[in-house]
């Protein structure tokens, strides 16, 4: 299945995003949440981006006060969903402008709906910030 | 609860409301959204749709961001869904993706909707109920909807096309019959030269080919060709990820994968493309010297790169290749062993797993020195992992990389003094292991053993209090070996022993017992060897002797331990003289005697017997008011005959005994093992679990004479008890001789230690008994490794201990039948021919040279799979390389004589195509293979 979650989470560990691609219940998510927060939210900038989390692999990245924590079966390519993060912040960026914790916070929905462009059934479909982007205008006009 | 009014509805709350009030709320965060909680059960039953998708909206927020459950509003989400607005289906979508799942009770209610959806007009609405499917999707919705799915696989609107191929995989686990609608179209998309669209296949095969890549090695032509062609790192990635699972299934791909892959690898500069190259050779391609070369090499980059993350994955590519290529490892020795310093704790573990998998007999001992002083350096956690990862590799396959037994076990008493050690546990099944499994290493056991036990500050670490008792067992049981057994007993008395838990406790007292009876025994045949006369007479704590212990209280226990130090100091066991006795039995009252009133049943019986005994030795052997010549005499041989059978009681050698010892005994005549075992709780109820410790008398012999001298003696109380137990235990063998072994099979006893038998004694046992010591004495045999300075010492092995159940894993029902499902559909299931009619036909050299390898497959598959060629057409326009493709568009009636002729002629090209030095080779499995019964596969990559 590739990618099995996605979580945005500020410093404080505060969930800001959380999209999952297979079904867990709330109490599930909660417990893996606050796991896999303090797991990653301790470790320094000198260490590795990966951490082993149950039958998961955590692949994080920090963005100025945001972590970008992306869950996926052990045999993903760790460097390609590093990659991905660092897409889907460039494509949130260019949409948003500059983008920080508040846009995310204030458009959530919009998140959301960028990153069911790029991911489906948790492999990445689109790659393009072009082809990404495209869309959800279209949608914030057809609306 | 009454519907929200209009005023509500114009005053509700937008969702950038709710959260601006949630970051500014003075009332608590909880509070505050229990009441925005309330406002939305009242907003959502709005019958105006605005108000409706904006209360869902709000919930799907606090739902995905406060784990507050969405499931009331289900209902409420579908009636949003209706709406014939886009911007309402949006969050609608949205919240149906976010909180409906397989038990969801309106699920069944939504298939009209999505089909709606599915089939309009607008595409992003198709795409928001596709996006959707591919979260929902269940076995109904997967069946209902598969019609639509297939349309929309060939619709002209890439964005939609991309979205239909994506849900596919959902679909397909879901429903595995639509793959027959389906299949066709996915891999047509195959083909597209789309990237969008390649992307999403691509990754639809990778995830079906991680599952059951065997049912899709037909497929391989296509992926070569994308492997070769795309220049899209994503989807080199995931093709590169399909061909690891492929290529181990059949060398000739991967042969011909090799050349490409290597490739990637040298011209890349995108480092997550380089790393997927390195790992699918190290995987699947580690026969190819040239790329698991370049693939190191590559590694070694990523080693000494500043990025913590290339090192960590250098380092788990190193741990793939290390098996078969344990070069690899050795060649970046210095970076591996100098990540063990890493600020990381997950490089740290990376590189820790690689030391332990260059241990070999050669350089375990230097790895184990490097890693032991890390190990006192490092953090606790961390500290454990190395001992850990020593301890499990120095005794993998029964201390396989082990020679020097001596080394290995100061070491084990070194690691338990490492401060953080919590490896206890381990350390003391180690060390009673090789005790009982290795003759020549007892001395130096007991040498460790007793370093371990004389230091009274490693009793207050209570991690430790296993290895102590490891060492105290040890101590006891091979207390011949110890160059000073009255310095050993002071230790296994001292005042601090207080410290340990009652059960190992009570061990030590046992190992206290064990080494009196050595100390008495030597002294006996000491005495016995120079004339006897004056022994007895130079008694001057004779007096002192005859004092009860009850007199003693605590403090004058500690002064006797003191007193007792300095005096166990000059004592040797060479020369046991009447004062070191004397001492000893002293210092045994003295130290036992308040322990008679403990309140644990095991220490104070221990306790009980080791003085019950002083006691009687005390009297026959050493009292002053028995001065008498003659009566010292007769009570000396009766003292000196008590002591000679504990002694050999004790010295009764243990060894290990298989796990599977029992079972080999032949069941006797009329006895029924399995009948009425529920009665046999009921009578276990009342029967104690013998204690770790008990050791057996061994030969009835030996036990009928301990009897006899025990009742000349006369020393009643811990001895009655016994026999009264034994008369118990003799009734209920009367009562219940049903679940009794034939008497004489006593020997084995259930143990904490590895379960030991006295095989010294097996000879003179009965019928019974000699079955069973035949059997173990088949199942011992002794392991030796020549061409070693030093030889490595017997290690005592059972050869069933080892023997791991091999673990059949069945495949998934629901898989198996979408990879069946997926092969009917490659390799068209219509035709199926019995696979005796097959080789009928087969009998041709083209058809021949393909009977390779799959020899394994289930014949029904193969037969399928053979007739992949009928459906080759002529006609059609051969693509470079990519022949395959072509097989699987087939129509269901073709004449034999076709095939042959197309056979034939894809033969043909292929040799003009690959030239000489392949076709040596086939030539060669031609050779080799050809056997006209193995079912036939075809070529894939020719």
């Amino acid at each position: 299945m590739g990618i099995r979650f996605i979580l945005m989470v500020n410093k404080q560990g505060q969930t800001r995003l959380a999209q999952y691609y297979e079904w867990l219940t709330l109490e599930e998510r909660r417990a893996l949440e606050g796991e896999i927060v303090r797991k990653c939210l301790a470790r320094t900038e000198q260490q590795c981006s990966f951490v082993e989390h149950r039958n998961y692999k955590i692949v994080y990245r920090r963005y100025a006060s945001l972590f970008f924590l992306v869950g996926v079966d052990n045999d993903e390519n760790e460097l390609a969903i590093l990659e991905f993060i660092h897409l889907l912040v460039e494509t949130m960026d260019r949409h948003f402008g500059n983008v920080c914790e508040l846009d995310i916070m204030f458009h959530l929905e919009k998140a959301h709906f960028m990153l069911e462009e790029m991911v489906m059934n948790g492999s990445v479909v689109e790659t393009s910030k072009t082809n990404i982007l495209t869309p959800i205008q279209l949608m914030d006009k057809a609306s | 609860m009454s519907g929200p009014s209009l005023m509500d509805s114009l005053f509700q709350r937008t969702l950038e409301d709710l959260i601006k009030g949630l970051r500014q709320q003075l009332i608590g965060e909880q509070a505050f959204i229990s009441k925005a909680l309330e406002d939305i059960r009242k907003e959502i039953k709005s019958t105006d749709l605005s108000t409706k998708s904006t209360a869902l909206l709000k919930l799907s927020y606090l739902s995905s961001l406060h784990f507050h459950d969405m499931a009331f509003a289900s209902f409420h989400a579908l009636e949003v869904l209706s709406s014939p607005r886009f911007s309402h289906k949006k969050i609608a979508y949205h919240a149906i993706s976010l909180s409906f799942h397989d038990s969801t009770p309106v699920l069944l209610l939504i298939t009209n909707h999505l089909r709606k959806d599915l089939t309009s007009t607008n595409e992003f609405e198709v795409s928001l109920s596709l996006q959707c499917l591919s979260r929902i999707a269940n076995v109904d919705l997967a069946r209902d909807l598969t019609q639509e799915i297939f349309t929309l696989l060939s619709s002209n609107k890439l964005y939609v096309r991309k979205r239909a191929v994506a849900v596919v995989l959902r679909v397909f686990e879901k429903y595995p019959d639509s793959v027959r609608v389906c299949f066709k179209r996915l891999v047509e998309n195959l083909e597209n030269y789309d990237p969008q669209i390649l992307s999403a296949v691509v990754g639809v095969f990778c995830e079906l080919a991680c599952k059951d890549p065997r049912s899709y090695l037909p497929l391989a032509p296509e992926f070569y060709k994308i492997l070769v062609d795309s220049k899209n790192n994503w989807v080199l990635i995931k093709v590169l990820k399909i061909f690891a699972k492929l290529a181990p299934l059949e060398p000739r791909l991967a042969k011909r994968v090799v050349e490409p892959v290597c490739d990637h690898m040298r011209r890349t500069g995108a480092k997550s493309l380089l790393f997927e190259c390195v790992r699918t050779v190290v995987t699947s391609l580690s026969e190819y010297d040239s790329a698991v070369r370049l693939a190191v090499g590559k590694v070694r980059e990523f080693l000494v790169d500043e990025d913590p993350n290339l090192k960590y994955l250098g380092l788990q590519a190193l741990a793939i290749v290390a098996p078969k290529h344990l070069w690899a490892v050795s060649e970046n020795k210095e970076v591996v062993i100098k990540s063990l310093s890493d600020a990381d704790p997950n490089i740290k573990i990376e590189s820790l797993h690689l030391v332990m998998a260059m241990v070999s007999e050669h350089n375990v001992a230097e790895i184990c020195r490097v890693l032991v002083n890390y190990a006192l350096k490092a953090d606790p956690e961390f500290c454990n992992e190395i001992l850990n990862s020593i301890l499990s590799t120095c005794s993998r396959n029964l201390y396989e990389i082990i020679v020097d037994f001596d080394w290995y076990v100061s070491l084990l008493g070194e690691m338990s003094r490492i401060p953080h050690c919590q490896k206890g546990e381990e350390i003391e099944n180690q060390l009673i292991d090789i005790g009982l499994r290795v003759k020549e290493v007892r001395p130096e056991l007991v040498r460790v053993a007793r370093d371990l036990l004389i230091d009274p500050a490693l009793l207050g670490n209570p991690f430790l209090h296993r290895v102590l008792s490891a060492a105290a067992w040890s101590s006891g049981e091979y207390v011949e070996f110890s160059r000073n057994p009255l310095e050993l007993m002071e230790a296994l008395l001292q005042p601090r022993t207080s410290l340990l838990p009652p059960s190992i406790r009570a061990i030590y007292i046992q190992s206290a017992f064990k080494v009196l009876v050595f100390c008495l025994h030597t002294y006996l045949m000491q005495r016995e060897s120079t004339t006897s006369s004056a022994c007895p007479d130079n008694l001057p704590s004779g007096v002192s002797a005859s004092v009860s212990y009850e007199s003693f209280d605590g403090l004058s226990v500690e002064d006797g331990g003191d007193a007792a130090v300095t005096h166990g100091l000059t004592s040797t066991s060479a020369s046991m003289t009447d004062e070191s006795i004397v001492n000893l039995l002293n210092l045994v009252e003295i130290a036992l005697g308040p322990l008679l009133g403990s309140h644990d049943v095991e220490v104070q019986g221990r306790a009980r017997n080791v003085l019950g005994f002083v006691d009687m030795t005390k009297l026959d052997l050493l009292n002053p008011s028995a001065q008498e010549e003659k009566g010292l005499e007769r009570k000396e041989v009766e003292a000196s005959k008590t002591i000679e059978l504990m002694h050999d009681a004790f010295s009764e050698e243990l060894g290990p005994v298989s796990l599977t010892a029992q079972g080999k005994v032949p069941l006797p005549d009329g006895l029924m093992l399995k009948e009425n075992l529920g009665d046999l709780e009921m009578i276990c109820g009342d029967i104690q679990l013998p204690s770790s410790n008990s050791f057996s008398f061994g030969t009835p012999s030996n036990e009928q004479k301990v009897g006899v001298s025990f009742s000349n003696l006369q020393i009643k109380e811990d001895f009655e008890q016994s026999n009264e137990s034994t008369s118990l235990l003799a009734e209920h063998r009367k009562r219940h001789g049903l679940y009794y072994l034939p008497s004489g099979k006593s020997e084995i006893i259930s143990n904490d230690y590895p379960p030991a038998n006295d095989h010294t004694s097996q000879g003179n046992v009965n019928d019974n008994s000699d079955d069973l010591a035949k059997l173990t004495e088949e199942s011992l045999f002794p392991k030796k490794k020549p061409n070693h300075a030093k030889p490595r010492p017997v290690v005592v092995k059972l050869d069933e201990v080892d023997e791991k159940p091999i673990a059949m894993k069945k495949p998934e029902a629901k898989d198996d039948s979408l990879s069946g499902a997926v092969r009917d559909i490659l390799l068209g299931s219509e035709d199926v021919i019995p696979t005796s009619s097959r080789s009928n036909l087969s009998d041709k050299p083209s058809s021949k040279r393909r009977g390779k390898e799959k020899q394994d497959t289930d014949p029904h598959v193969e037969s399928k799979e053979n007739l992949v060629d009928d459906g080759n057409p002529n006609s059609r326009r051969r693509k470079h390389r990519s022949h395959g493709k072509e097989r699987r568009h087939k129509s269901p009636r073709k004449k034999n004589a076709e095939e042959r002729e197309d056979n034939g002629q894809k033969e043909k090209e292929k040799s003009t195509h690959r030239h000489g030095r392949h076709k040596s080779r086939q030539r060669a499995d031609e050779l080799l293979n050809v056997s006209p019964q193995t079912p036939v596969i075809p070529d894939f990559l020719l």
